[in-house]
C-alpha cells in the first residue's frame, strides 16, 4: 500500500530527473507488484467480458444449446455432447463458466456506465460550486452533505422503491448514489487550484470562463477524481450485485453476477454450492483487483507522498 | 452555544420535513396499490369500499396532509398487507435489529481497534501487512455473498449453526432478546459476524491511519486534534453502516426492520416503506445532530464557523 515510502531514497531521487509526469506515474505504479498483479487481473477480466461470446464454451442464453437434463451438475461433469462443465451447471442446465463470462460483461458495463455518468454530473456540480461560489455553492454542497450522511444502499433502495426495477432505473440509482462523492472531491480540489498563480494569470488574460474552467481548472483537478472513480466502479458493481441479489436490481433478461448468485441461493442449502460460489468468486476478483489498482493509484497520484 | 443548538435543531426539523415530503410523494406516485391489494375477482362495490377504507380515493395532497397530521401524533398509517399500524410493525422489529447491530458493533470494535493499532504501529511487519491485506479483502467482499458462504460452511457443510431466523427469544424487561440463551447465540453469531466484517475492515483502516499519523508526526497536540476528528468519522460511519443491516437480515432471514423493508418493497406495502424511511431518517438526523452538538462543544472553531455562515 505504501511502497513509495519504503523505496530507497537514492533510487527514487536518481530516477526523478528528466522524467515526464506520465512516466513517473507509470514507474511509481509498477514499483508495487501487488498493484501490478491487480491491474493484470483486471485487464484479464475486462478482456474476458468483452470477448465473452467468443470464448464461452456455450451461449448460456441460447435455448438450443442448453439441456435441462444437464441441470445442477457438479463442477467437472461431462455434458451429453462430450464437453466438460468445469464449474458445474445451474438449475436450467447452463454451463456456469459461460454464465459467469456473460454476467461479468453485464456487471462491468453497468458499473462503468454509472460511474462515467456520475463522474460527469459530479464534476459539473462540483466545478460549478467552486467556480461560482456564493448561494449556488451553499445549495449544492448542502445537498451533497445531506446525501452523504445516508448509507448508499438506503438511498439506492428508496430510489428503486420509487422508480421500480429495470436496467435504466438501477443505473439511475447508482448515479444518484455516486455523484455526490465526485462533487465534494472536485470542489475541494478546485478551491485549492483556484488560489494558485496560474489561475490568476488566466483570469488576468481575460480568458472566457469556459476556457478557464475546462482548460485550466479541470485538468488540474483530475488526479483525485481518477482515484475516486476507480474506487467507485468497484462500489457500483458491488451495489448493483447487492440490489440484484435482493431481487430489486437488474431484470432476469440481464443476468449479472449478482443475479447468478441470487439464483444459486435456493440450492445452497441442499449442498449445491457451485451455482452461487463461482459467480461470487468472479465478483470478488473483480472488486479486489479494482481496489488494488485504486489503492496504488491513490499513493502514486498523491502529491504529499512524492519525494 | 445555545444559538448553535437551536440553529442545528431547526435545520434538522426542516430536513426531516423535506424528507417526509420526498419519500411520501415518491412512494405514493408509483404503481397502483389497488391492483395488488384487492382480489381481482372482487366486484366493483368491494373494490370501491376497499379503496375508500385505504384512503386511496383522495387526491395526493390530501393524502399527504392526512398522513402528516397522523405522523405528528405518531400514526404513520396502516400496513396494506398486515392491517396493523405501520409504526408498531416497525417498532416490533426494532429490538431484533438493535440486538444484531449492537453485537456486530461489539465484534467490530473489540477486534478492529487493537488490530488497527497493531498494523499502524508496525506497518512493515508481517502481522501488520497481513492485517491490512485482510482489511482490503473485508472491504471488497460483498456482504451478501459472505453471508451465503457462512451459511454454506457453518450450516450446510459443518451443520453447527442454524442458517436462518432468530430462534427462541427470552424476555428482558418485556423486550424479546436472543443473547440470554445458548440457542439464541447460535442464531445470532453468524449474522452478527457477517454484519461486523465491513465495519471491522473500516475500523482497522481508520485506527491504523490514526496510529500511523501520530507516529509520523510525533506531535502530540496535532495528533490529539486529529484523533478527535477521527473519532467523529469512525463513530458516524460505523453507526451508519451497522444500523441498517438490510442485506444481512435478508440473507439470514433475521426478523428485523431491514427484512421488513425488503418484504414491503416487494409487496408494494407503501405505509410500511414510508414509515421505515421516516424512522431511519429520524434516527440519523438525531445521531448527526447529537454528534454535531458534541463536536461543537469540544471544538469552538466549529461554532464560530457556523455563526459566521
Amino acid at each position: 500500500m505504501s511502497t513509495l515510502l519504503e523505496r530507497p531514497a537514492e533510487d527514487a531521487a536518481a530516477s526523478r530527473a528528466g522524467q515526464s509526469p506520465f512516466a513517473r506515474i507509470v514507474s511509481d505504479f509498477v514499483a508495487n507488484p501487488v498493484a501490478v498483479f491487480g491491474l493484470g487481473m483486471l485487464m484479464l477480466l475486462v478482456v474476458v467480458a468483452i470477448f465473452a461470446p467468443l470464448i464461452s464454451p456455450q451461449n448460456p442464453y441460447d435455448l438450443a444449446q442448453i439441456d435441462v437434463l444437464d441441470s445442477k451438475l457438479p463442477p467437472g461433469s461431462k455434458s451429453g455432447t462430450g464437453g466438460t462443465f468445469w464449474l458445474g451447471t445451474d438449475d436450467q442446465g447452463r454451463d456456469m463458466l459461460s454464465a459467469i463470462f456473460y454476467g461479468l460483461r453485464i456487471s462491468l458495463t453497468v458499473g462503468a456506465a454509472s460511474t462515467i455518468l456520475a463522474l460527469v454530473i459530479g464534476l459539473a456540480a462540483g466545478l460549478t460550486a467552486a467556480y461560482v461560489g456564493g448561494r449556488t455553492e451553499a445549495i449544492i454542497m448542502r445537498i451533497v452533505d445531506i446525501q452523504l450522511s445516508f448509507p448508499a444502499i438506503l438511498i439506492a433502495l428508496i430510489l428503486i422503491a420509487v422508480l421500480g426495477t429495470g436496467t435504466g432505473k438501477v443505473i439511475t440509482a447508482l448515479v444518484t448514489v455516486q455523484w455526490a462523492y465526485y462533487a465534494r472531491t472536485v470542489r475541494s480540489a478546485a478551491l485549492v487550484e483556484k488560489r494558485k498563480e496560474y489561475m490568476e494569470a488566466a483570469q488576468c488574460l481575460a480568458l472566457p470562463p469556459s476556457r478557464i474552467v475546462f482548460h485550466h481548472l479541470l485538468p488540474n483537478c483530475l488526479p483525485p477524481m481518477i482515484v475516486i472513480a476507480t474506487v467507485q466502479v468497484a462500489a457500483a458493481i458491488a451495489l448493483e450485485a447487492t440490489l440484484s441479489f435482493l431481487g430489486l436490481g437488474l431484470p432476469i433478461t440481464e443476468p449479472s453476477l449478482g443475479l447468478l448468485i441470487a439464483n444459486g441461493y435456493q440450492y445452497l442449502l441442499s449442498g449445491k454450492y457451485w451455482i452461487s460460489f463461482f459467480p461470487g468468486i468472479a465478483l470478488l476478483l473483480t472488486i479486489v483487483s479494482i481496489n488494488l489498482v485504486a489503492d496504488q493509484l491513490r499513493d502514486v497520484l498523491n502529491p504529499r507522498l512524492q519525494k | 452555544m445555545l444559538v448553535f443548538i437551536i440553529r442545528r435543531s431547526l435545520q434538522a426539523i426542516v430536513v426531516l420535513w423535506v424528507m417526509s415530503l420526498l419519500v411520501f410523494v415518491g412512494v405514493y406516485a408509483v404503481g397502483n396499490p389497488i391492483d395488488i391489494l384487492i382480489n381481482p375477482q372482487a366486484d366493483q362495490q368491494d373494490r370501491e369500499r376497499a379503496i375508500h377504507a385505504l384512503g386511496l380515493d383522495k387526491s395526493l395532497p390530501d393524502q399527504y396532509l392526512s398522513f402528516l397530521a397522523g405522523a405528528v401524533h405518531g400514526d404513520l398509517g396502516r400496513s396494506f398487507v398486515h392491517s396493523t399500524p405501520a409504526l408498531s410493525l416497525i417498532l416490533e422489529r426494532m429490538p431484533a435489529t438493535l440486538e444484531l447491530a449492537a453485537t456486530a458493533m461489539l465484534i467490530a470494535v473489540i477486534l478492529g481497534i487493537p488490530l488497527g493499532l497493531w498494523a499502524g504501529l508496525r506497518p512493515n511487519g508481517i502481522a501488520g501487512r497481513t492485517i491490512m491485506a485482510g482489511s482490503i479483502l473485508g472491504f471488497s467482499l460483498p456482504t451478501f455473498w459472505v453471508g451465503l458462504m457462512l451459511i454454506m460452511v457453518f450450516s450446510v457443510m459443518l451443520g453447527w449453526l442454524p442458517s436462518n431466523g432468530r430462534g427462541p427469544t427470552t424476555d428482558l424487561l418485556g423486550v424479546p432478546v436472543s443473547f440470554l440463551s445458548v440457542d439464541g447465540w447460535r442464531h445470532l453469531i453468524m449474522p452478527a459476524t457477517n454484519l461486523a466484517l465491513f465495519n471491522l475492515a473500516l475500523l482497522i483502516r481508520l485506527t491504523r491511519a490514526g496510529a500511523h499519523e501520530a507516529l509520523l508526526q510525533d506531535y502530540v497536540k496535532f495528533a490529539r486534534a486529529k484523533g478527535l476528528s477521527n473519532a467523529r468519522v469512525i463513530g458516524v460511519h460505523v453507526l451508519r453502516n451497522i444500523l441498517i443491516p438490510i442485506v444481512t437480515e435478508s440473507v439470514f432471514a433475521w426478523p428485523g426492520m431491514g427484512k421488513l423493508l425488503i418484504d414491503s418493497i416487494n409487496l408494494l406495502d407503501r405505509p410500511v416503506i414510508v414509515a421505515y424511511l421516516l424512522v431511519i431518517v429520524t434516527v440519523f438526523i438525531v445521531i448527526n445532530l447529537a454528534v454535531d452538538i458534541l463536536y461543537s462543544a469540544l471544538d469552538p472553531r466549529v461554532r464560530l464557523h457556523e455563526a459566521k455562515g
